[in-house]
């Protein structure tokens, strides 16, 4: 589907970037189809890889001139398919852009180019006592201007916040090519607020200063194992019911630990049907104290072990962090879904998820931040078994239906992306959507910058670009006024 | 190539950050998730392009994706079958084909690499010529090593001390014409250590070139012979100090659909399993070690050679930054690919370089070639050495 005004806006492109820069052989296209979700899939029309902002600048305004769509992508991935490109729009790949650019540390702040990976940033002040603390599974090879994108969070949230507790400022390309630079600090709105999380709907980040924190001066991981995941559940209410503020708390059900073992050999306590992983972090006391507490609440534990230097800790990490991939062990395909529950309805919901399962014969594997009730159920299936793809995906949009019914959330931290744009309107009125896309088009008049992700229908700017025809609902009931 | 294999990646990503074209390009299409999406198009109908083949030379098959990846990809395997699909279907341009001519009738060929012998002090020299008339030809100059003095080695090397063992020993065509140094020393540790080490005479080459390169029929070839010279020897261990030969000997089975009748084990693998008893005298040396791609990510083995080196009084073992990221070496990579190797030659001498180390030690000839030379590039000229040596050394009381 490439049409006249991609041709034309190619040839813009190769006066703007090395020729190498600007990929458009078919056989290479295919190659950026999707990023980490897999089930979403378009070739895109052409796909840059620039090195300085100025350039991704030049870029986006070629697409202004000619009224072509583009999409961000870093690492390529993300799991909601926010990096999903268009078949008549260009991808704007950040990944030779992973300069670290400044360090900071009196300060502590680091500025650097979108396509540095999350750990990338870590290994650069770990020997000074630092670290970077938003903590995706994927943290190795994600990039921090697809972690701004998507709001990020990650296994250590639980105390430490998201992506948005950790950026300072973020020079950013505008949807119409402008480049400027929204600060913690500015007086006014919270632009920058407004920026991270979403999912590249306002623009690029080019430029990122990320804040950077001390290295705990201790830390504690617990792992410990239950024989069914309602006592693990219980375990968790009982720790965050005790005042402890624990750097995560992750879960981990049997199946799960099934393909984490199949993968990386973690051995986890055999027998287990459901293991937490607890890290408490902080000033030596402090730890202690709550080490003594959490031992005491822990005790229907069948199996406890304490990890107390770095390579035991990581050998409790690697079954957890690989646990996504790991699924591919023990089956053909999945479906990674993300939801949030509140922490009390948890046992019901993986009640109701087993039920799910067993109704449409399709397993389904948990691994959770139970800490903040954000599941991550995994849903396998064969996808050379007719109809089983539909059935998986039947059962992952069941699960997003128990959040929303049970108070949750349909992402907790993978974004909306193009997979669940579709599931807005189950969580949001049409009026809630609506105001959304005003700020939308505030700063993105045109719809050109990552359309199709989020909103099911590209309502108000679709129809009148940048006006919404007739008075707002919420002005209408006297909630809001329009200026 | 097998669609069953390619299914297994599951496009997570997590084998990007360890995959050295990655790393140098940060392009999808060069990294072992693009080249598997590759392999794929290829499957279900592309053509194999000059675009396509391209991204799959590039590979360096150092296997550091294999270790990376959570799903169990065996990237191996299938970067193996491309190649060979490669070599069935694609049609190189003439100039390339030529090189590539001379590489594989010159390399698995212990003694027509022995004529180069005489010559080798001239290829410094002539590295400019060569490379005016083809790149991979001045690559070739500018690795070539200070060769040592041949060693003859006899057919049998008696076990000192009572015999604790019996063991066959390779030795290969590169490490045995222009290293030859290491396998006398790889001898003696083993029969200090107590093994009777049988050395066939008139060896070839292993295959790992060939199969590395998607020349199944010569690597088939090559293979069957060497089985053929292990097994009139009667041996039911072969010890190998290279570990490009280490791994696809290893490989025997899946290249033939039979196993060999002998175990393949590398050096510090054998001797970490055997146990010492040979004493070990001081030497005073701080050593980087060189993780060879072959070793850790195809062989699995880094703990070994450490330990090895860390049990010799008073040497000082350092860690190389990035010690996952290959050097670009990667069998005959820096000859084909000598920008991309090059590149990565200097990127690992300076991780070398800030280890503040007075000897490289690796276990693969290609990697010692590969970083002396970037080293010597950068103004940073390092002693290099096998772990074989640096163990005789020690075992021998003699300083390196």
């Amino acid at each position: 589907m490439v049409g006249k005004p991609l041709d034309e806006l190619t040839a813009a492109l190769h006066a703007l970037l090395p020729a190498d820069s600007v990929i458009t052989d078919p056989v290479r296209l295919r190659t950026y189809e999707c990023d980490g979700l897999t089930y979403h899939r378009a070739t895109p029309g052409v796909v840059v890889l620039p090195e300085t902002a100025e350039q991704i600048s030049g870029v986006v305004r070629a697409c202004n001139d000619f009224g072509v769509p583009f999409v961000a992508r870093g690492s390529g991935t993300g799991l909601s398919g926010g990096a999903l490109p268009r078949e008549d729009g260009v991808l704007i790949v950040t990944s030779k852009m992973r300069r670290v650019l400044e360090i900071d540390l009196p300060n502590h702040r680091a500025v650097v180019e979108p396509g540095v990976t999350n750990l990338a940033i870590t290994e650069a002040v770990r020997d000074q006592g630092y670290y970077y603390a938003p903590d995706p599974s994927s943290q190795q090879i994600c990039s921090i201007g697809g972690n701004v994108a998507e709001n990020s969070g990650g296994a250590h949230c639980l105390k430490y916040g998201f992506t948005v507790n950790h950026i300072e400022a973020c020079e950013i390309v505008t949807p119409d090519g402008d480049l400027v630079t929204l600060d913690r600090m500015d007086p006014g709105y919270d632009l920058l607020g407004a920026f991270i999380g979403s999912e590249g709907t306002l623009g690029i980040a080019t430029k990122i200063t990320v804040r950077l924190s001390r290295t705990p001066e201790s830390v504690i991981t617990v792992l410990a194992a239950y024989e069914s995941i309602e006592q693990g559940g219980q375990a968790v209410s009982a720790i965050i019911g005790a005042g402890i503020v624990p750097a995560a708390i992750e879960m981990m059900d049997a199946l799960s630990i099934e393909a984490a073992e199949a993968a990386v050999s973690c051995s986890y306590p055999e027998g287990a049907g459901a293991v937490l992983i607890v890290e408490l972090d902080g000033p030596v006391q402090e730890v202690v104290r709550q080490f003594e507490r959490l031992q005491e609440i822990c005790s229907g534990a069948f199996e406890l072990r304490v990890a107390d230097d770095p390579a035991e800790r990581a050998a409790i990490w690697r079954g957890r962090k690989s646990a996504f991939a790991a699924v591919g062990r023990i089956s053909p395909a999945y479906i990674v879904q993300d939801g949030v529950v509140p922490r009390t309805s948890l046992p019901k919901v993986l009640a109701a998820i087993d039920r799910l399962s067993q109704e449409y014969g399709i397993r389904v594997a948990n691994v959770f931040h139970a800490g903040d009730g954000n599941l991550h159920p995994l849903v396998l299936f064969d996808d050379a078994e007719p109809g089983a793809g539909e059935r998986a995906e039947a059962v992952s949009g069941a699960i997003l239906d128990l959040c929303i019914e049970h108070g949750g959330s349909i992402t907790g931290e993978h974004g909306v992306g193009a997979d669940k744009a579709k599931y807005m309107p189950k969580m949001f009125s049409a009026d809630d959507l609506d105001t959304m896309q005003l700020v939308r088009c505030a700063f993105d008049p045109k719809n050109l910058s990552n359309p199709g992700k989020i909103f099911p229908t590209p309502r108000l700017c679709g129809e009148v670009p940048g006006v919404r025809k007739g008075v707002h609902p919420l002005v209408a009931s006297g909630q809001a006024e329009q200026f | 190539m097998d669609p069953e294999l390619i299914n297994d990646c599951v496009h997570c990503g997590f084998c990007l950050p360890t995959c050295p074209t990655y790393v140098l390009w940060g392009e999808e299409m060069d990294s072992p998730r693009g080249r598997i999406h590759l392999m794929k198009q290829h499957v279900e109908g592309t053509p194999v392009t000059p675009e396509m083949a391209g991204h799959f030379d590039a590979c360096l098959g150092c296997m550091a994706c294999v270790t990376a990846c959570p799903s169990g990809v065996q990237y191996d395997q299938l970067i193996e079958q491309t190649r060979a699909e490669v070599e069935r279907v694609h049609v190189r341009d003439p100039r390339e084909r030529a090189v590539r001519e001379i590489v594989f009738s010159l390399f698995p060929y212990p003694r027509r690499l022995r004529l180069l012998r005489p010559g080798m002090w001239l290829a410094e020299r002539m590295a400019p010529f060569l490379e005016r008339v083809h790149p991979s030809l001045g690559a070739m100059a500018g690795l070539a090593p200070r060769v040592g003095r041949r060693q003859r080695l006899p057919r049998l090397v008696r076990a000192r001390g009572p015999r604790r063992a019996v063991v066959g020993m390779l030795t290969g065509c590169v490490q045995g014409e222009f290293f030859p140094q290491v396998n006398a020393a790889t001898a003696r540790v083993l029969a200090l250590e107590g093994c009777d080490v049988v050395i066939p005479p008139g060896q070839g080459c292993c295959g790992a070139l060939s199969v590395h390169s998607g020349r199944e029929e010569q690597a088939r070839r090559l293979a069957r012979r060497t089985i053929r010279t292990f097994t009139r020897a009667g041996v039911d261990t072969v010890v190998v100090n290279a570990a490009g030969c280490g791994s696809s000997m290893k490989e025997y089975g899946r290249l033939l659909g039979r196993e060999p009748g002998f175990r393949v084990l590398d050096l510090s693998e054998y001797l970490a399993e055997l146990g010492p008893v040979a004493d070990r005298h001081p030497l005073p040396v701080t050593v980087a070690y060189h993780d060879a791609c072959h070793l850790a990510h195809a062989q699995g083995i880094r703990a070994q050679p450490r330990e090895l080196l860390k049990a010799i009084p008073g040497l000082d073992l350092r860690e190389v930054p990035e010690s996952a990221i290959c050097c670009g070496s990667a069998g005959t990579y820096n000859i084909f690919q000598p920008e991309a190797a090059r590149d990565l030659g200097d990127r690992k001498a300076k991780s070398v370089a800030s280890t503040g180390a007075e000897l490289l030690v690796s276990a693969n000839p290609g990697c010692t070639m590969q970083i002396a030379a970037a080293m010597r590039r950068g103004g940073a000229e390092i002693r290099v050495a096998h772990t074989a040596e640096v163990l005789d050394a020690s075992l021998r009381g003699v300083s390196l």
